[in-house]
């Protein structure tokens, strides 16, 4: 019988720790298959963040290094700068890249650092228990605003894949969803971009892929993903932010 | 001979880097160090390694996490504010035992403090200064020499024990220029079977991680980890005694506080009053045993530092509290005269203490 489906390569056995109906597992799954297809497993060096994918050393088979909070677009800048033969990528969450981290994000942004970056961004801090997160949107209950968050207070949500595509640096930056198998397939073909504009040597890459926190967001799986589509999507709209060959490309044309 | 050349303490540290096979260089500026990041600027593109400004002394500790962990010689350097900031990534690289070289040439403080030579980061460098348990091997040099000398020797013990090795310098010596020469110590190689290189599919994956939500397994590393430090204790320590063999006062100094503390043991000598010097060159390991043994000759020590009293403890402790120790200091940039370390060594000497 010919095999149909089955997990990628580039994921180990381990069993995956996140909440039931959490999206990580899917991303995960992406990133890995990404890895296959690009054949790239053997050189691949992956940086886990501080956050719910904490432990994501333990899924993938490639060499992996656990970052400090905010800190893995520096230390992959480490690794590629000292062996740039390798593929090298970071797999962080919002208030790991988008609040403590904020600054290696946008300065490996803008030096063009030839790694891709996976951006989880659910809005809350997962790990910690649902705190407010730099993406919370407006009036979201979270842990730490409890009465909703009040802009006037603690500002607004950051939207980073339009900030960052203001920089000359980065090649790709592109903003995807893994709310329905349609956005999940679209995902899918942008982390694979992402890996292959580094093989390219073209540089910065990151992928803001907006996920669910059906457990700190207080909802079900199903409700979650329908306030992806409903709330989320709305502040954060899905779409390639900046592609540096393709408008290139374009311009040649 | 050994050739010899005219040489700033910073530019040392940075030539003798490159020579020990350190070939990323991670920095952010502050005074009073730049000329190891210039230097290492205008060297590192023309042998095919990596000089990087960083944007923060957060991401450059943390770009040196990176290259250790992919097996490198690594390096940074900063100053006391700038170390602060490197807290963080120190812990992280110990807890996850990666070797990494660091170098403090210090300025006083504390909080922004001023730009003159100090020492007054002895607790930071010898007590840890991220969190955790944790040491570092700390390297006190009291001449360009040894600024040099030191740091290729720094590169091998990292390499050795897959530890932060730090030189704790100051302002005087990073800035002073005095003729070295690169040849006293060999550069040894260690192999690196942890390091991130690409798992070529041949291998399981290598993991660098400093985590384990598991308490015994914690404790188990933790545990493992001293184990290593006391190999080290018993082996890495490194210190130079100045006319002790006889000596009635100990004086006890580091770095350019000995320098001048030799100066005032000399006098001490002309005036007839026995003193000798110790010189810790480990600040960790401490040189205690040298320390214990000298409680049983001496009448007291004098601890000589740019500092409001930080090694006078690691004194008391090594000798037990034997014998008095009193403190001759200077702060803020000041540094002591010989004058004024002689007095101290006279009032000791007349059991003024």
């Amino acid at each position: 019988m010919a095999i149909v489906f089955q997990k990628p390569k580039s994921l180990t056995d381990a069993v995956l720790h996140y909440c039931p109906g959490c999206p990580h597992g899917i991303i995960h799954r992406l990133v890995a298959e990404a890895i296959d297809a690009l054949g790239i497993e053997g050189k691949a060096i992956g940086v886990a963040p501080v956050g719910c994918a904490v432990m994501a050393y333990d899924y993938f088979t490639c060499d992996m290094i656990e970052a400090a909070h905010g800190r893995a677009p520096a230390t992959a800048t480490g690794i590629k700068r000292s062996r740039p033969e390798n593929i090298v990528f970071t797999y962080q969450g919002d208030g790991d890249l988008a609040s403590i981290g904020m600054a290696e994000t946008v300065h490996a942004a803008a030096r063009n650092e030839n790694i891709t970056i996976i951006f989880v961004n659910n809005a809350i801090y997962g790990m910690t228990g649902g705190q407010m997160a730099p993406t919370s949107l407006p009036g979201q209950v979270t842990q730490t605003s409890p009465y909703g968050r009040d802009v006037k207070h603690c500002g607004w949500p950051i939207r980073v894949c339009e900030m960052l595509s203001t920089l000359e640096g980065p090649e790709y930056i592109a903003r995807v969803a893994v709310n329905n198998v349609k956005n999940v397939k679209a995902a899918g073909k942008a982390i694979k971009k992402a890996f292959q504009n580094q093989v390219e040597g073209k540089g910065f890459s990151l992928i803001e892929v907006v996920s669910a926190c059906p457990t700190n967001w207080g909802m079900t799986p199903k409700q979650a993903l329908n306030w992806v589509e409903s709330d989320m999507i709305p502040y954060y709209p899905l779409g390639v932010y900046k592609d540096r060959s393709a408008a290139k490309e374009a311009e040649a044309k | 001979m050994a050739e010899r050349v005219l040489m700033k303490g910073n530019e040392a540290i940075a030539e003798a880097a490159i020579q020990a096979g350190c070939r990323h260089y991670f920095g952010y500026p502050i005074t009073p160090q730049t000329e190891i990041a210039a230097y290492m600027a205008k060297k590192m593109p023309k042998i095919g390694g990596t000089f990087l400004q960083a944007e923060s002394e957060i991401a450059s500790i943390n770009m040196v996490y990176g290259a250790a962990a992919a097996g490198m010689r690594v390096m940074t350097s900063s100053s006391s504010p700038g170390i602060s900031l490197k807290g963080e990534g120190l812990s992280y690289i110990a807890g996850s035992d990666v070797p990494a070289f660091v170098v403090n040439v210090q300025r006083g403080g504390p909080g922004l403090g001023g730009i003159q030579p100090s020492q007054s980061d002895y607790f930071q460098a010898t007590k840890g200064g991220g969190h955790g348990d944790y040491h570092m091997i700390v390297l006190a040099p009291a001449s360009v020499q040894e600024m040099a000398s030191l740091t290729i020797k720094g590169f091998n013990l990292a390499d050795k024990y897959n530890m932060i090795s730090m030189i704790l310098a100051d302002g005087t010596i990073g800035q002073m220029m005095e003729p070295i020469s690169f040849e006293d110590v060999e550069v040894e190689h260690y192999d690196k079977p942890w390091a991130l290189t690409g798992t070529e599919c041949k291998r399981k994956h290598n993991i660098v991680n400093s985590l384990y939500l598991q308490p015994e397994v914690l404790e188990r590393k933790n545990f493992e980890r001293y184990e290593k430090y006391k190999v080290v204790e018993e082996n890495e320590v490194l210190y130079e005694t100045y006319m002790m063999d006889d000596a009635d006062y100990c004086v006890v100094a580091f770095g350019i506080a000995a320098r001048v503390a030799k100066n005032a043991v000399v006098a001490a000598r002309a005036e007839g009053i026995k003193a000798g010097l110790i010189r810790p060159i480990t600040l960790w390991p401490f040189p205690k045993k040298v320390l214990r043994d000298a409680a049983d000759q001496v009448k007291s020590f004098i601890s000589v530092e740019l500092n409001m009293g930080q090694m006078i403890d690691d004194i008391r402790l090594a000798t037990e509290c034997r014998r008095p120790v009193t403190l001759c200091n200077r702060v803020g940039g000041m540094i002591p005269s010989p004058d004024q370390v002689l007095q101290s060594i006279r009032e000791a000497a007349k059991g003024g203490n």
